[in-house]
């Protein structure tokens, strides 16, 4: 890989050793990626908060030598410098309101506590959400950006048009620290053009039928860029949140086109530039029905004993949305409702009375995680069900539960009976 | 039924150096990391993925490549750290999330085969990954007479 002077000087530790291990850790995975050389970023988005599972691999050697271990695969502990391009940090371990709800020890909410703190010290902005574009980073089109979470990746590249690959905590965290990252893959203009084509036959409108879209294109393309033609109504942020998270979950799409909203392609013809489609798929009633039980391929009990909604983070028009459904009713006491937002919404959710419907209705607004990622539920829970594809994706399998899918309404409904009565209409 | 250790050897590019031989776990399914193992154990806990509860750990993972969410690296990391990591990884398709991963896992690891690894190995079959020269040497239906230990695993693993 060809380095600039200030790279090589980074790399011979001209600015401490921490800029050069990371340096080290970004020329090795450069390398692998058969990269030419690096590109300037000032938008990253990394994953660096900790626990007492991290600290006890590390020997409990304090936060300098878990940041080198976990975040640089450094295994000679080196004192992290402050961040240098401007850092975000993505969904986390735990809600630091609700902890005691996720049954995390005083001594594991001290740890992640102390993480938190030591981030927000080396200047990384404490947003604490899968959603970064929701509450403040919303890159422009061409801006170059080390961004990890495949569902914010694939939001920012297809819907803004910035340019990220799907990065890692090791990679996200040494372009934090040098504003540098692979020069590759989705950075380059000439890999953004589709790959496939979708000819969308059925009508796409609620956010189930975008969850489920989403799921059929990813499991076929995989990593391919699939263009959408057939939209014949324009979607907003929480459908293309839950298409692309769900695309990224049953595949690796990082990117797609959906001609006309999305901003590179005004056609199916601008969407493929100077690539001809490798498949044409068709997705129509026989294809939307397989999704649906594809992702109901877990559930079998219809008592629900949690309902998940805000997979990515949710949105205040869906926690409005949920308010207008449990407003004046009760949470089943078998049963629990919990929505996740990001920490800044959820204030404005306290602002706006939302929180408190939601609390009089004994469901729980939480913010800073979600239960894949701290890995909780409430205790005993063996059913849970989602608006979510791709929480229905993965907390089944990291958590060992049963997991319905369907509509936001029809996971509330389950929420507030107990009972699954979901089906696809 | 196939002739007894039988050798085979592909030629390909060396992403992370180092040399390592053991049995091979071969997939046709690509492999999440976050949600998609259990890095303790080197556990497959995708639901409908054909290793389902089966490991990887110092086995010869064969696969076609990544896939799912940014954690890949994160997860194999953690695999490393706990004693659980594969002993060398062959795939065939590249992005960010097998390249950081193969780099933080620190095994040897090749990619761009002269023939499709997924064809040429079977689950079981003895492999040597020779990754400073990009080299793959196959042995057929398990560890070659002339090693030690035991000579064939039983097809899901012997982990718990």
């Amino acid at each position: 890989m060809r380095l600039t002077d200030d790279e090589r000087r980074m790399r011979d530790g001209e600015q401490g050793e921490a800029v050069q291990a990371a340096m080290d850790l970004l020329i090795r995975y450069g390398e692998v990626l058969g990269a030419e050389r690096l590109v300037d970023t000032d938008n990253v988005c990394g994953a660096n908060i900790f626990g007492p599972r991290q600290m006890q691999l590390c020997g409990h050697a304090g936060p300098d030598a878990v940041f080198s271990e976990f975040s640089l695969d450094s295994p000679e502990p080196v004192e992290i410098t402050p961040m240098r391009a401007q850092s975000y940090q993505l969904i986390g371990p735990m809600d630091t309101q609700h902890w005691q709800v996720q049954g995390l020890s005083q001594e594991a909410h001290d740890a992640i506590e102390e993480s938190e703190s030591y981030s927000a010290r080396h200047g990384i902005h404490l947003m604490n959400t899968c959603t970064p574009y929701q509450v403040g980073n919303v890159p422009v089109k061409g801006e170059h950006c080390a961004w990890m979470e495949s569902s914010a990746v694939v939001y920012v590249n297809s819907v803004l048009g910035a340019r990220t690959n799907v990065e890692g905590r090791e990679s996200a965290a040494a372009a934090m620290l040098t504003g540098k990252i692979p020069y590759w893959g989705y950075h380059l203009a000439e890999n953004r053009f589709g790959s496939h084509l979708v000819e969308v036959a059925e009508p796409v409108r609620s956010s189930l039928d975008w969850g489920l879209l989403g799921y059929y294109v990813g499991e076929l393309v995989q990593e391919g860029v699939p263009v959408l033609d057939g939209i014949t109504e324009v979607p907003n942020l929480v459908k293309l949140k839950h298409f692309g998270a769900a695309a990224a979950s049953s595949g690796g799409v990082e990117m797609y086109h959906i001609p006309g909203t999305t901003v590179e392609a005004g056609s199916v013809a601008e969407a493929f530039g100077p690539r001809r489609p490798v498949q044409t798929l068709r997705y129509g009633q026989r294809e939307r029905r397989q999704t649906y039980q594809q992702l109901n391929s877990t559930a079998k009990d219809s008592d629900v004993d949690l309902v998940m909604i805000g997979c990515p983070h949710a949105t205040l028009s869906q926690i409005r949305d949920v308010c207008r459904l449990v407003e004046g009713r009760r949470v089943h006491s078998d049963s629990a409702l919990w929505v996740f937002t990001p920490r800044a919404i959820r204030q404005v959710a306290e602002q706006n009375g939302y929180a408190r419907i939601l609390r009089d209705a004994g469901a729980l607004l939480m913010s800073d995680t979600c239960p894949a990622i701290g890995q909780f539920l409430p205790k005993g829970t063996r059913v849970i069900a989602t608006d979510s594809a791709k929480q229905v994706h993965y907390l089944p399998a990291i958590m060992k539960v049963q997991g319905w899918f369907g509509s936001t309404e029809e996971c509330v409904e389950s929420a507030l009976t107990g009972r699954w009565q979901g089906e696809l209409r | 039924m196939r002739a007894a250790e039988s050798t085979i050897m592909l030629h390909g590019r060396g992403l992370v150096g180092g040399v390592a031989e053991g049995e091979a776990l071969v997939t046709r399914d690509s492999i999440s990391g976050w949600g998609g193992i259990e890095p303790t154990g080197g556990r497959i806990i995708e639901s409908r993925h054909e290793l389902a509860g089966q490991s990887f750990k110092d086995r010869i993972l064969v696969f076609p490549g990544a896939k799912g969410s940014s954690g890949w690296s994160g997860m194999f990391h953690m695999s490393r750290l706990a004693g659980s990591a594969p002993k060398a990884m062959i795939f065939n398709y590249m992005n960010t999330k097998i390249a950081l991963g193969v780099v933080v896992t620190r095994v040897p690891a090749v990619t761009d085969l002269d023939q499709d690894p997924l064809d040429v190995i079977e689950t079981g079959d003895w492999v040597r990954v020779d990754a400073d020269n990009g080299l793959v040497v196959v042995t057929r239906g398990g560890r070659p007479q002339t090693g030690v230990g035991s000579r064939q695993r039983a097809d899901g693993g012997s982990d718990e």
